[in-house]
């Protein structure tokens, strides 16, 4: 669905968000890479701090443009301050360019043993409504009513792409999580309008779980849902990709994509990680597998198999692992052993 | 499990004998209830059982609803009850969950569900020992729902003060009493900073009056991926409705499913012991294969709130002996004993402990 166009010397503009934190040092080892493995694309830096305004959280306009212009961005961890007035700042991301789903794969990395071997999960979160919708009112002190918002067309939309995308990575069957026994109407919705989309999709199989049941099953063996892709509304994909994470490793391994009808961003999962910030520390791969995926999106399947391929090996070696898998490389010394992988 | 000192009330005593509400619930219910009254005969517990078989399947001839509030009425006589899961159908049409509705009619507010390995059985993760404690009443399951136009729906979630500070002083309270160490909320108040803010910030005042506890909070999807990779770290956790559905079947799966999670649920009045991980069993229901533990070792939480200890000291005990031994398991664990057999191992160890 990339639409982008390529440039008289043969390469894309991506617009590149670095982000705070830890995003420059993970932003820098993306490039690095880039450049090494000769990946036809021009970054376009752009910054995101939001503008001072009076109405809801806004982001420069020279970022909107370069998104707009380029119909694909890199993105970094962006910070978010809890409990402030603002509202996150990735959300409003999501909202300017209406990024309606988010992809996350998440998969076993061969050389990192954790207590579960050949996780291969690939879940679509909603990305712009459920419980997120930002609508909350105290309605007297000491009363809060939140509320979660779930509309036919934004559900319809994010199962379409659900069931796409499963046939695009050739998976063959797409399951909804929801908790319909305890919101019927609003999961149920969800739910209804997951059972007429699948008959669009007759070469895909169809099926639903509990929310508590996909918890229980996935933790107790996650492989049964390999040739899966799970479709949920925004909390629980949340929730649930954050929990596959840890059964890989945890969050500085696993990618995501926000897919736009124009627009699409791609980002790691992880947060801007203050407390290792600075240090050459952190570890990129959720970056690069970012920008892996991305790569693939644009149809440039090629490098980024290349890419790909040098992280897997890299951290099948397991010689140069940074300090989360319990290796004592740098960010540096890490990019460095993928370059010469390259 | 020590009893919370502000939530004591008196179970209905006649003649030395205990009347305590029974329902078996739907799935499984009838199987896991049956092996509970298998051993406390043998024990000679004095419990007498007041059964009430509530269903919530629809089959067209009950009357459900009316099944249901003479299930109220029991407990609220009883004030004590044991409880296997009732079924809720996902169909809009279909009624509300009578398990909400029941903690909801009872205020059994505190979700008590303890997640502790079992010697002797193995799993990915060792020396897990949590216990949730989850606020039952409001937040994602407050049931207020509607259409603004068609195609467009609005859940309501509610938060409290009022239950918000009750459930946090539940946790902390339980927490000295069972000489725990640490307490952590649960919550996601960077997105709903109102709501789910409002639960952080009682939890933080009520922390104040009990001083000597570690104190932390942690964003709900941080807290699920540190379970699966990290569970030891977690002692004694607090949290809203939802988060609690699913930190506890996270928790199950951490240390062997959820057929050996005891539970209960407390309020200032009544008692319902089921549980922790709460699933009906549909898929093998009445094929005598599921794992009582769950249900007995929640029964053995409840003679321990009679005030019977020493019975629930040999039956609890008799059942993690057969587990270590591990020569009679039921399926779920890896064997292929029955329902009956397991329980038939328990009534043999009970003569020796
Ligand atoms: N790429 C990474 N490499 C190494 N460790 C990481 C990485 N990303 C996250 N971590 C670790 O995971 C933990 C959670 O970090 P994360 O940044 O997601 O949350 P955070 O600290 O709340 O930041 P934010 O407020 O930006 O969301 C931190 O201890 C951090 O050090
Ligand atoms: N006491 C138990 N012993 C053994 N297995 C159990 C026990 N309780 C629940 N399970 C298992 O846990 C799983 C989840 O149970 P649950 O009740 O949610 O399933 P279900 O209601 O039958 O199916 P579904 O939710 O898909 O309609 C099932 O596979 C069930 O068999
Ligand atoms: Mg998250
Ligand atoms: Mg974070």
């Amino acid at each position: 669905q990339f639409n982008g166009q390529k440039k008289a010397n043969g390469k894309y503009t991506v617009t590149f968000i670095e982000g705070d934190g830890i995003g420059p040092e993970v932003s820098k080892s993306v490039k690095q890479i880039f450049a090494a493995a000769d990946a036809p694309i021009d970054w376009e830096p752009v910054d995101v701090t939001p503008i001072a305004s009076d109405g809801p959280t806004a982001i420069p306009d020279e970022a909107i443009q370069s998104v707009r212009r380029n119909l694909v961005a890199l993105k970094g961890p962006l910070a978010t301050p809890v409990g402030e007035g603002h509202v996150s700042l990735n959300l409003t991301l999501r909202r300017t360019f209406n990024l309606f789903a988010n992809v996350r794969p998440c998969r076993s990395l061969q050389g990192y043993k954790t207590p579960y071997d050949n996780v291969d999960t690939v879940l679509i979160r909603e990305n712009t409504e459920g419980e997120y919708s930002g609508i909350e009112h105290i309605v007297v002190d000491g009363v809060v009513q939140c509320i979660k918002l779930i509309t036919r067309e934004a559900s319809e939309r994010v199962l379409r792409f659900a069931f796409q995308y499963a046939q695009s990575i050739r998976k063959p069957r797409v399951r909804v999580v929801h908790k319909a026994t305890i919101m019927k109407m609003s999961d149920g919705l969800f739910l209804t309008t997951a059972q007429n989309v699948a008959k669009e999709f007759p070469d895909i199989e169809f099926d639903s779980e509990l929310l508590d049941n996909a918890c229980l099953k996935m933790v107790t063996d996650p492989t049964p849902y390999n040739d899966i892709v799970m479709v949920m509304p925004n909390l629980y994909g949340d929730i649930l990709s954050d929990m596959c994470a840890g059964l890989i490793g945890g969050l500085g391994l696993t990618p995501s994509g926000n897919i736009g009808d124009e627009c699409s961003i791609f980002e790691a999962v992880h947060g801007s990680a203050p407390d290792i910030a600075g240090k050459n520390l952190a570890n990129p791969t959720a970056l690069l597998l970012s920008s892996v995926m991305m790569l693939q999106h644009m149809g440039l399947n090629s490098h980024a198999e290349r890419i790909h391929r040098a992280i897997l090996q890299t951290i099948a070696e397991g010689k140069t692992l940074t300090g989360d898998l319990r290796g004592n490389a740098k960010t540096d010394e890490y990019t460095n052993a993928i370059i010469e992988k390259l | 499990m020590a009893t919370v000192s502000q939530d004591i009330f008196k179970p209905t005593k006649f003649g030395g004998k205990y009347t305590v509400t029974l329902i078996p619930g739907d799935g499984i219910g009838v199987e896991v209830t049956e092996s509970v009254k298998t051993i406390f005969k043998h024990e000679n517990v004095p419990v007498e059982w007041d059964q009430i078989d509530v269903t919530g399947v629809v089959t067209g001839k009950q009357h459900l609803e009316d099944l249901f509030q003479q299930a109220v009425l029991s407990l609220k006589r009883n004030k004590v009850g044991l409880k296997g899961i009732l079924y809720t159908p996902v169909e809009m049409s279909g009624h509300q969950s009578f398990n909400v509705a029941l903690r909801q009619e009872l205020d059994i507010y505190a979700s008590v569900v303890l997640i502790k390995n079992i010697p002797g059985y193995e799993t990915r993760h060792a020396n897990v020992d949590m216990c949730l404690i989850r606020e039952n009443t409001e937040g994602e399951y407050s049931g207020l729902e509607h259409q603004s136009v068609p195609g467009v729906v609005e859940s309501l979630k509610i938060v409290t003060r009022m239950k918000s500070e009750r459930i946090c002083r539940f946790a902390f309270s339980f927490a000295k009493a069972n000489g725990r160490q640490k307490v952590t909320c649960i919550h996601k108040a960077n997105i709903m900073k109102l709501g789910d803010g409002l639960f952080r910030l009682t939890f933080h005042e009520v922390a104040k009056d009990y001083p000597g506890l570690i104190v932390e909070d942690l964003i709900v999807d941080n807290a699920s991926m540190q379970a699966v990779s990290n569970p030891q770290q977690f002692d004694v956790l607090v949290m809203p409705n939802l988060y609690g559905s699913i930190l506890s079947n996270i928790g199950a799966a951490l240390v062997g499913g959820p057929g050996i999670i005891p539970g209960c649920n407390m309020g200032r009045e009544y008692a319902v012991f089921e549980p922790g991980c709460r699933h009906v069993g549909l898929d093998i229901k009445g094929t005598n294969q599921a794992n009582p533990t769950a249900l007995v070792l929640s029964s053995t939480m409840m003679l321990r709130h009679l005030g019977l200890d020493e019975s629930a000291t040999r039956i609890s005990q008799a059942v993690y002996a057969v587990i270590a031994d591990g020569k009679v398991r039921t399926k779920d664990m890896g064997g292929n004993a029955t329902t009956t057999d397991f329980t038939n191992a328990i009534l043999q160890k009970m003569e020796l402990v």
